[in-house]
């Protein structure tokens, strides 16, 4: 942290001791994925071995789980509908914070704080103090067992998020370039369009990459309200319908792991920075 | 900003009539306010506060899937209240979340703390170490349940080539003790690069000066970190620890893909007891009633983070 005048011997000794210090947290973080893409690529033979050491591939690496994933399963399926899933929700959700987060963080009218604070209270509700009753709305609304009911239940938990992250953002637009374009005669709607919001761009793109991330891994509500094997999200069909009656099911499952994070990690290898500044936005500005 | 009357003006419209007062009165600033929020607004309304009203309800009543039941008043909690089952799901909540959240809290502030320093690679390190927060924990859990696994685990492998476990080492996800080490063990896995970076934005936030000062003062680390550090950490420490409370206290992928509650119930949480009675079991109001439970622990981190905000 701070280096002040100590000689160069020091801060290389400093420097050592602190990489010394990271190398578990890496590798307490990185190790179970290492470990579940070993697994996926390694042959039954070898799996089902207590000779066989289980850190590394010692017989070869086979795709022989990955084939079986995409050829005897609907693993394309879930996964397609995850897709669907989560563009439709996040993308409606932001259709719904965009404006709400504007509302919020600039406009002034009474009872603007309370609207505030009650974003801020559902955004703090948990997805399981909710999965029961909503699990029979759904039923109500002639959507259950469908792809539909995710996509009109995930706004719940990601508007608040969004909004909250939002108004941060839409914060530190300078007041005076609103002023200006609506001294010049704009009308609200147009100032907020081409004014305000390519300002708050970095803020949309966050929202987009939480909502994505959020929902692609939501599981609760995916589990509890889609039953079906056709209609169910990439995270649940690999969770509950990989696992067949005998035990010899763990490359398989691990491959489908595997592949069904491969989107969020692409998000997250070209987005981190993005992830970053969302993750302390969502917790610090609040 | 009070409506000026320029905005009016603007709004002065060729071919006026009822088109340009409609356009007048969206212009005012309450009225434009009013509607932006109104979408949202109908949502959350809709399908946060309707639902939660529902829970109340199913919770007052002996609702079963299929069957619409009678209000029943408070006898959905007197049962759960005298069950054992219940009880011990209270007081596994109650341990999960505070070893969870205090290994948490030590090893995030720790690891925030070597992630400030100007290392080389910084980037590369801080995105291996967030990387358990935004794989699918569900997904990530199928890799630790494998990882317990009775018979190939690799824990006890790994354990036992290095002399650390005797042979054949613990059967992790059968004995209760053991269960709930490995239930905590993968939430704080997954919890601490949440700590580790917000904590982290916390001290990139504390003036250098303030260490200059110290080291003036012939501060030693660990002084720097306990007078200087920790007390401007406490704000940003605060939000995370309550932000956390909620989320760990609630959790269910976990819980629900490692043990189901096992063994004998002695990993339940509230979310993953809820779901066993309500969803499989079918009894929603006893379901609801279990899940209401989560209410006052919400309850208190909405008035402690409130009052924070407010204080700001």
């Amino acid at each position: 942290m701070t280096t002040g005048v100590r000689g160069r011997g020091a801060r290389i000794r400093s420097a050592a001791w602190a990489y010394g210090n990271l190398v578990p947290f890496v590798f307490f973080a990185l190790f179970p994925f290492y470990f579940m893409l070993v697994t996926s690529l390694k042959s039954n033979a070898e799996l089902y071995s207590l000779a066989s050491a289980p850190l590394w591939i010692q017989r070869g690496a086979i795709a022989d789980h990955y084939r079986f994933l995409l050829e005897r399963t609907e693993f394309l399926t879930w996964m397609k509908n995850s897709l669907v899933v989560s563009v439709l929700s996040t993308g409606l959700s932001l259709a719904i914070s965009i404006p709400a987060g504007y509302s919020l963080a600039r406009l002034r009218f009474p009872g603007v704080s309370s609207f505030g604070t009650a974003v801020f209270i559902t955004y703090l509700v948990p997805p399981t103090l909710l999965f029961l009753p909503l699990s029979r709305v759904v039923v109500w609304l002639g959507i259950a067992d469908t792809i539909w009911a995710l996509v009109v239940t995930y706004p719940t938990f990601l508007v608040p998020f969004s909004t909250w992250l939002l108004m941060g953002y839409f914060r530190t637009v300078p007041k005076e370039v609103e002023e200006c374009a609506l001294v010049d005669g704009a009308t609200r709607m147009q100032t907020l369009i081409r004014i305000v919001l390519p300002m708050a761009i970095p803020g949309i793109v966050c929202a987009l990459l939480f909502g994505f991330t959020l929902t692609w891994n939501e599981f609760i509500y995916a589990l509890t309200f889609v039953s079906q094997t056709a209609n169910k999200t990439a995270v649940v069909g690999v969770t509950a319908d990989l696992i067949r009656g005998d035990i010899y099911y763990w490359g398989s499952l691990m491959a489908g792991a595997v592949l069904a994070s491969v989107p969020i990690v692409i998000c997250y290898v070209f987005f981190l920075d993005y992830y970053v500044s969302g993750l302390t936005a969502g917790a610090v500005k609040g | 900003m009070a409506v000026s009357p320029r905005v009016f003006e603007a709004a002065r419209l060729p071919g006026a009539g009822r088109l340009a007062r409609v356009h007048e009165w969206w212009e005012q600033e309450h009225v434009f306010g009013y509607g932006l929020i109104l979408p949202a607004l109908l949502l959350l309304t809709g399908l946060v506060a309707y639902p939660f009203l529902m829970a109340v309800y199913f919770s007052l009543s002996d609702y079963w899937v299929g069957s619409p039941g009678q209000f029943v008043g408070l006898a959905n909690y007197r049962d759960i209240l005298g069950n054992d089952v219940f009880r011990q799901t209270v007081r596994n909540s109650f341990v999960f979340t505070g070893i969870a959240l205090t290994l948490k809290t030590v090893l995030g502030v720790w690891l925030a703390l070597l992630l400030a320093r100007n290392l080389r690679g910084k980037r590369l390190i801080r995105g291996a170490v967030l990387l358990p927060f935004v794989i699918p924990t569900a997904l990530s859990t199928l890799g630790w349940w494998w990882m317990f696994d009775s018979l190939y685990s690799v824990v006890n492998w790994t354990g036992i080539r290095l002399g650390l476990l005797s042979p054949p080492g613990p059967n992790w996800l059968g004995v209760p003790a053991y269960a709930m080490a490995a239930v905590i063990a993968v939430n704080v896995w997954r919890g601490l690069p949440f700590f580790a970076i917000t904590v982290l934005a916390g001290l990139v936030a504390i003036p250098r000066e303030h260490y200059e000062a110290a080291e003036v003062d012939g501060a030693g680390a660990w002084s720097r970190f306990r007078y200087v550090t920790l007390p401007l950490l406490r704000p940003v420490l605060a939000v995370v620890i309550l932000f956390s409370t909620i989320f760990t206290f609630s959790d269910f992928n976990i819980v629900y893909v490692l043990t189901r509650g096992g063994p004998v119930n002695t990993t339940h949480l509230f979310a993953t007891l809820a779901y066993q009675v309500g969803l499989q079991g079918g009894n929603l109001g006893q379901g609801a009633a279990i899940s209401l439970f989560l209410f006052p622990m919400l309850g208190v981190v909405v008035f402690l983070q409130l009052r924070y905000i407010r204080r700001e």
